[in-house]
């Protein structure tokens, strides 16, 4: 089967249709498509889109909106230049979602980065435990409540 | 009674053969290994979190010392993510300069990694050479922009300071010095029998895996895999130059120094289009204020750096910081995959691969 960009730019109208009350929002950006979901269909709607040809698993991200993590992958492909940012809210005070590792390998070490630094958990990931700081850090960094004595607020303009 | 059991040693964060810090768990049944766990975060500064209480303007000296080798590629593609959320437009002249910047960045990374791969190998002559070449590389960054590693040049909408005379005659005739001197490194390391010996067969990465595990770049490319962000999916200026993709075949660590040759060849190329048809007119968009205030919203950008895409990531909330910095970067896949192909390798051919998939762990700790 050829895959081209046509057929990756078909496979955002297929799974348009097929998750459309579940998708909450789709925009373009310069070259990507902005996808806003619900996490209850994360691993479904990310082996349709593998499926279709997307198979690069850039990152994996977390924003710490103060209320909710935003969570990102950034999905692209070798046959066609256009991506995707996939974009997931979790709840702050439950910060739970499926791991994509069964589906692109490469998301091993992107989950536990965002688990490090976030503190979200990744269930049925394989091997999540911290991957920048030492195990025993307590404390999960990228966080907007996370403090240190060390840390000094800069001027916001100068 | 006699037994055998596997031992665990490690291949500290303090080894002259891994390039950085990395530890490297082996678990090995007499010298090969069986298992190996790569362990990282020795090199962790946390930029990411620095960068969400710094302005935007202010974080271009931090994406300096990211992948510490090659600055200007950092600066570029954090710039152009900034210019793509706040709408700030590059004049021509500004594109052309920026392609020139990044290809000899590039020259200057492969040249290392060369060197690197002759070293590991035992061969410290091509080390010596390739050290020697860049510092006249280096001479030409100091010319531009004052500083020989960690440049700063890049700003939003432009560069900081024009190319200053004489710098396009010495580029001219580095590129001839060096398009000869990739010759001489090609018949002195690539063709020795025991650099040969030493590296074909060796860390066989198969094109699946390769994509599986998020791996780009030269490593990606030797795994015959035809995915070049300048031709795939072209940024700035670059569809109008003319240059090939170098492929590998087998996806060994001999393919892989050989794509990384063949694209210092490519890189010379693109610098003699861009030089010769430079255009004149202003180095830098004016009226980009210092404290610069995007609207609310995001964007990503990717180029193609010398180990692979590099992408930001940033989050605007409409003031002066950042709410989200996030750097993609290259070595962090590219070395997710040493569990899967050390597995059979002896100690001595875990630091050939090491050096091969070259990690700059400036970038892969951040």
């Amino acid at each position: 089967m050829i895959k081209n960009i046509h057929q990756l730019d078909k496979a955002i109208e297929d799974v348009k249709k097929k998750y459309s009350n579940k998708i909450l929002d789709i925009r373009e950006a310069d070259s990507e498509h902005i996808i806003q979901i619900e996490p209850a269909i994360l691993l479904e709607i990310t082996q349709d889109l593998k499926n279709a040809g997307y198979n690069q698993l850039s990152f994996v991200t977390a924003v710490d909106n103060n209320d909710k993590f935003a969570l990102v992958y950034g999905i692209f492909s070798t046959y066609g230049k256009d991506g995707i940012l996939l974009k997931v809210d979790i709840p702050r005070d439950k910060p739970e979602i499926g791991s994509v590792t069964s589906i692109w390998p490469a998301a091993n070490w992107h989950e536990r980065e965002v688990f490090d630094l976030f503190g979200i958990d990744f269930t049925d990931h394989p091997d999540l435990r911290r991957i920048f700081l030492p195990g025993d850090w307590e404390g999960h960094p990228l966080r907007k409540d996370f403090t240190h004595p060390n840390m000094v607020r800069r001027p916001d303009h100068y | 009674m006699l037994r055998t059991e596997d031992i665990q040693i490690n291949m500290g964060p303090q080894h002259p053969a891994t390039h950085g810090v990395l530890r490297l768990e082996l678990k090995i049944d007499g010298e090969v290994i069986v298992e190996a766990t790569p362990h990282i975060g020795y090199l962790h500064r946390g930029i990411e979190k620095i960068a969400e209480n710094r302005t935007y303007t202010q974080i271009i000296p931090l994406t300096d010392r990211l992948d510490y080798t090659v600055s200007m590629v950092n600066n570029w593609v954090y710039a152009s993510a900034v210019e793509k959320l706040a709408g700030i437009s590059v004049p021509e002249r500004a594109e052309y300069i920026r392609v020139i910047m990044a290809e000899l960045n590039r020259i200057v990374s492969h040249l290392v990694t060369t060197g690197v791969n002759g070293m590991d190998a035992g061969a410290f002559t091509i080390w010596f050479y390739c050290i020697r070449d860049r510092e006249l590389l280096w001479d030409l960054f100091e010319m531009v922009c004052g500083a020989r590693l960690t440049h700063n040049y890049i700003r939003f909408g432009g560069v900081s300071y024009d190319l200053p005379d004489g710098f396009k005659e010495k580029t001219v005739e580095l590129c001839e010095y060096l398009r000869k001197k990739t010759d001489e490194y090609e018949d002195l390391l690539l063709k020795n029998y025991i650099f040969q010996k030493r590296n074909k067969g060796i860390g066989m990465l198969s094109k699946e895996d390769a994509i599986a595990h998020g791996v780009t770049g030269p490593t990606l490319r030797a795994s015959s895999v035809n995915w070049d962000l300048r031709k795939n999916a072209p940024y700035s200026i670059y569809n109008r130059f003319d240059f090939e993709v170098p492929l590998g075949e087998s996806g060994d660590n001999w393919d892989r120094a050989k794509v990384r040759l063949d694209e210092i060849r490519q890189s010379i190329r693109i610098i003699r289009q861009a030089l010769n048809s430079m255009p004149g007119g202003e180095f830098k968009t004016p009226g980009v204020p210092r404290t610069l205030k995007p609207e609310p919203g995001e964007a990503y950008s990717r180029i193609e750096g010398p180990r692979g895409e590099y992408g930001v990531y940033v989050v605007s909330d409409g003031s002066a910081k950042p709410l989200r910095w996030k750097f993609r970067s290259a070595g962090f896949s590219n070395i997710s995959v040493l569990p899967l192909i050390l597995k059979g390798l002896k100690i001595p051919d875990a630091a050939l691969v090491i050096g091969a998939l070259d990690p700059c762990f400036g970038e892969v700790d951040r």
